[in-house]
């Protein structure tokens, strides 16, 4: 009996436990629900040639400022099929790399796994090192190799792959747009894989084979599930940035690259339509929220 | 199970020594198995057979390369010279998968993600067997180790002793030719272990199959084992069934591995018959004179070991008639009680201490010798074991 109202005691939160669960809540609060709401209410205002460029704003009445909010700008986001191609575009486009960067990163986080215990701390460090260059200088930097006449063309043509009048024509294409992806999120693709490799038992695969399962077999039938965690987890993680991004696909995309980030920066600084700029930030944080459940819901799972 | 095989032996040990025979054959053959890592050698020319349907250990304290040679059994180590013979033919690069070896894991390495069933079907579907089939066995599988309730639990939700028995039923779903048991029991509770340790001989006795077991606990490769291998250093020191390895060790390391043991350092003063005894061994060791009644090579002026295990020395506060052999005089200094034995430390004059243990066959709590009792201790002529290695 002691030992069990012991651990009801231990159980029971107090002042500094509540602080400490309750930090983390206040940050959200403060600097996500708290702006979230501000871009909503800004998605159901009108626009305006004034200081902030849309109205209503609050001033007291508060019935009188309801009444003048709308869902005006979301209907237009449905009737100009522009907004909807570049979700759609987006969606693909995160798609299409989330499926790279698994095909990519899987096997180079099953190596790093299976390397020497010793020599995996210097694979980790080289795998975050880029982090060490600011992200908007390594984009920058794949336009001087992708350009027509940057350092790939300058490569080809220098092992005779190409002849001297010939250039790379993938700059500013949905393929230096991927390559961009790919390259920026590979890291973020990579940890979450290598730290579900890294853990599995190794006698699993023995004992695999032990029973009679070659080892092809073996890693989709042992390794492959045993590593699902980390694979939702990467792809989530690189999936909902990479929908919503927007330095790359303005750097490195042509013009009719699509995506929803670009559209947005457009809506918002180019027209100055902040209340249309809002609706489309909120739709696409709704888009993201089913992947996000259904990343909460695999976490639970394996929890 | 066939019906032929399910005859119940029970736990009496059935008289099986293959090994005598000089016309049988091998089922596994160690042929000067060597295995080097690096500088290391893990198992150095080592020879040995292990017969059909035989419970064979391998024993001995951890690195001394009875898991290696195990591991080259199951494929999962190549060793680095000689070849492994099952049925007469060599296994050198046949992949673990193309094995007909099953293992049992000290981890269990029990698959996470599947239920019970589906870790002891896996085995049975990379074979290719029908899903009826399949289900039959597991079915099987599941009452020979009493886990029925359990099927369809992850391997998380069952307790370890539970999780044995899941990986058990799993190495044995195939009905492979050689068992391979690697520390099987270590992680269970005593009594959990011993009640295996059971289990086990029965399933190994009714299905008819070789077992090979990894242990560095000897009262468990005691228990389950027509013979056991001691190993150190990457090689056996004495192969023989539990009895011989208690009784007649052959050397002072087989001897002190297993069991409590008293040993003295002496030197043999006379091999004629002692006390008229034939092939008798007179010892002196430092002022003990011990005679021994056993065949042994070693001639007068040899240096050898004496031992002598406790439980048959006798205590006793009374002088003995003869006290110029085997007999010692000393002072109680410790008493460990065992419950079922009592170890006593005696403490001779020279400061040696020599241990003898009593049953405790009364409920005696004041026991007629205590701490501090000058005590005569005594054994008989065949009580001992000269030892020349």
């Amino acid at each position: 009996m002691a030992s069990v109202s012991e651990t009801h005691a231990a159980n029971k939160p107090g002042p500094a436990r509540w602080l400490v669960v309750l930090v983390p809540y206040f940050w959200l609060l403060l600097f996500f629900a708290g702006p979230f709401l501000i871009i909503l209410k800004i998605s159901l205002s009108d626009t305006a040639i004034a200081m902030p460029p849309y109205v209503p704003v609050f001033q007291g009445a508060i019935g009188d400022f309801i009444s003048r909010l709308d869902f005006e700008n979301y209907l237009f986001l449905t009737e100009d099929p522009l907004y909807i191609r570049s979700y759609l575009s987006s969606l693909r486009i995160a798609l299409i790399s989330t499926l790279l960067l698994l095909l990519i990163g899987y096997p180079m986080a099953l190596a790093m796994a299976r390397a020497p215990s010793s020599l995996r701390p210097t694979l980790v460090m080289l795998v975050i090192l880029p982090f060490w260059t600011s992200f908007l200088i390594r984009v920058y930097a794949w336009i001087g190799i992708l350009k027509p006449d940057g350092l790939l063309t300058l490569l080809f043509q220098t092992i005779g792959l190409m002849g001297p009048n010939e250039q790379v024509q993938i700059f500013r294409t949905d393929i230096a747009v991927f390559i961009g992806i790919v390259y920026s999120y590979l890291p973020f693709m990579v940890l979450p894989l290598y730290s579900a490799l890294e853990k599995m038992d190794n006698t699993l695969l023995e004992a695999a084979s032990d029973l009679g399962c070659p080892p092809l077999k073996a890693f989709w039938k042992i390794t492959f599930p045993l590593s699902l965690p980390g694979v939702v987890a990467g792809s989530l993680i690189c999936f909902i940035p990479i929908t919503g991004e927007f330095v790359i696909p303005d750097l490195l995309g042509g013009a009719d690259t699509l995506m929803i980030g670009k559209t947005l920066w457009t809506e918002f600084f180019g027209n100055r339509d902040w209340p249309l700029a809002s609706a489309v930030a909120v739709i696409l944080l709704i888009l993201l929220v089913v992947p996000i459940a259904i990343f909460q819901n695999q976490q639970k799972k394996v929890a | 199970m066939g019906q032929g095989m399910a005859k119940s032996l029970g736990p009496v040990k059935r008289k099986f020594s293959p090994w005598t025979d000089p016309s049988a054959v091998p089922f596994i053959r160690f042929e000067n198995i060597t295995k080097r890592y690096g500088d290391f050698t893990a198992v150095d020319n080592l020879t040995l057979d292990i017969y059909e349907r035989e419970f064979f250990s391998l024993l001995g304290p951890s690195g001394c390369g009875k898991t290696t040679l195990m591991r080259m059994l199951a494929g999962f180590e190549e060793p680095t010279e000689g070849r492994i013979l099952l049925q007469g033919k060599d296994i050198s690069g046949v992949p673990p998968y193309r094995r007909p070896t099953n293992m049992m894991f000290q981890s269990y390495a029990l698959f996470p993600h599947m239920t019970v069933e589906k870790n002891i079907a896996f085995g049975l579907e990379q074979d290719g067997l029908s899903k009826v089939e399949i289900a039959a066995r597991v079915e099987e599988m599941l009452k020979l180790v009493k886990l029925e309730p359990f099927a369809r639990r992850k391997p998380a939700q069952l307790s370890g002793g539970q999780r044995q028995r899941v990986a058990l039923a799993r190495s044995l779903a195939k009905r492979p030719k050689v068992l391979l048991l690697d520390e099987p029991l270590g992680a269970l509770d005593r009594k959990l272990r011993e009640e295996t340790q059971f289990e086990l001989m029965d399933i190994q006795t009714n299905l008819g199959l070789t077992f090979l077991i990894v242990t560095h606990d000897q009262e468990e490769a005691m228990t389950v084992s027509d013979r056991i291998a001691v190993m150190d250093k990457g090689v056996i020191m004495q192969v023989a069934t539990p009895a011989e390895i208690y009784e007649a060790p052959n050397s002072r390391y087989v001897a002190d591995f297993i069991g409590d043991i008293n040993i003295f350092e002496g030197t043999v003063s006379s091999t004629e018959s002692a006390l008229g005894a034939p092939g008798a061994v007179r010892i002196d060791c430092d002022g003990i004179t011990v005679a021994v009644e056993q065949e042994c090579q070693a001639v007068k002026g040899d240096r050898v070991t004496f031992a002598i295990r406790p439980e048959k020395v006798r205590i006793s506060p009374d002088q003995p008639s003869d006290t110029s052999v085997n007999a010692v005089y000393g002072e109680v200094w410790d008493i460990g009680y065992l419950g079922d034995f009592s170890i006593f430390l005696v403490k001779l004059a020279d400061d040696r201490i020599v241990r003898a243990a009593q049953a405790n066959v009364s409920r005696l709590v004041d026991r007629p010798i205590t701490f501090g009792d000058m005590v005569w201790l005594t054994w008989p002529l065949d009580a001992g074991l000269v030892l020349t290695r």
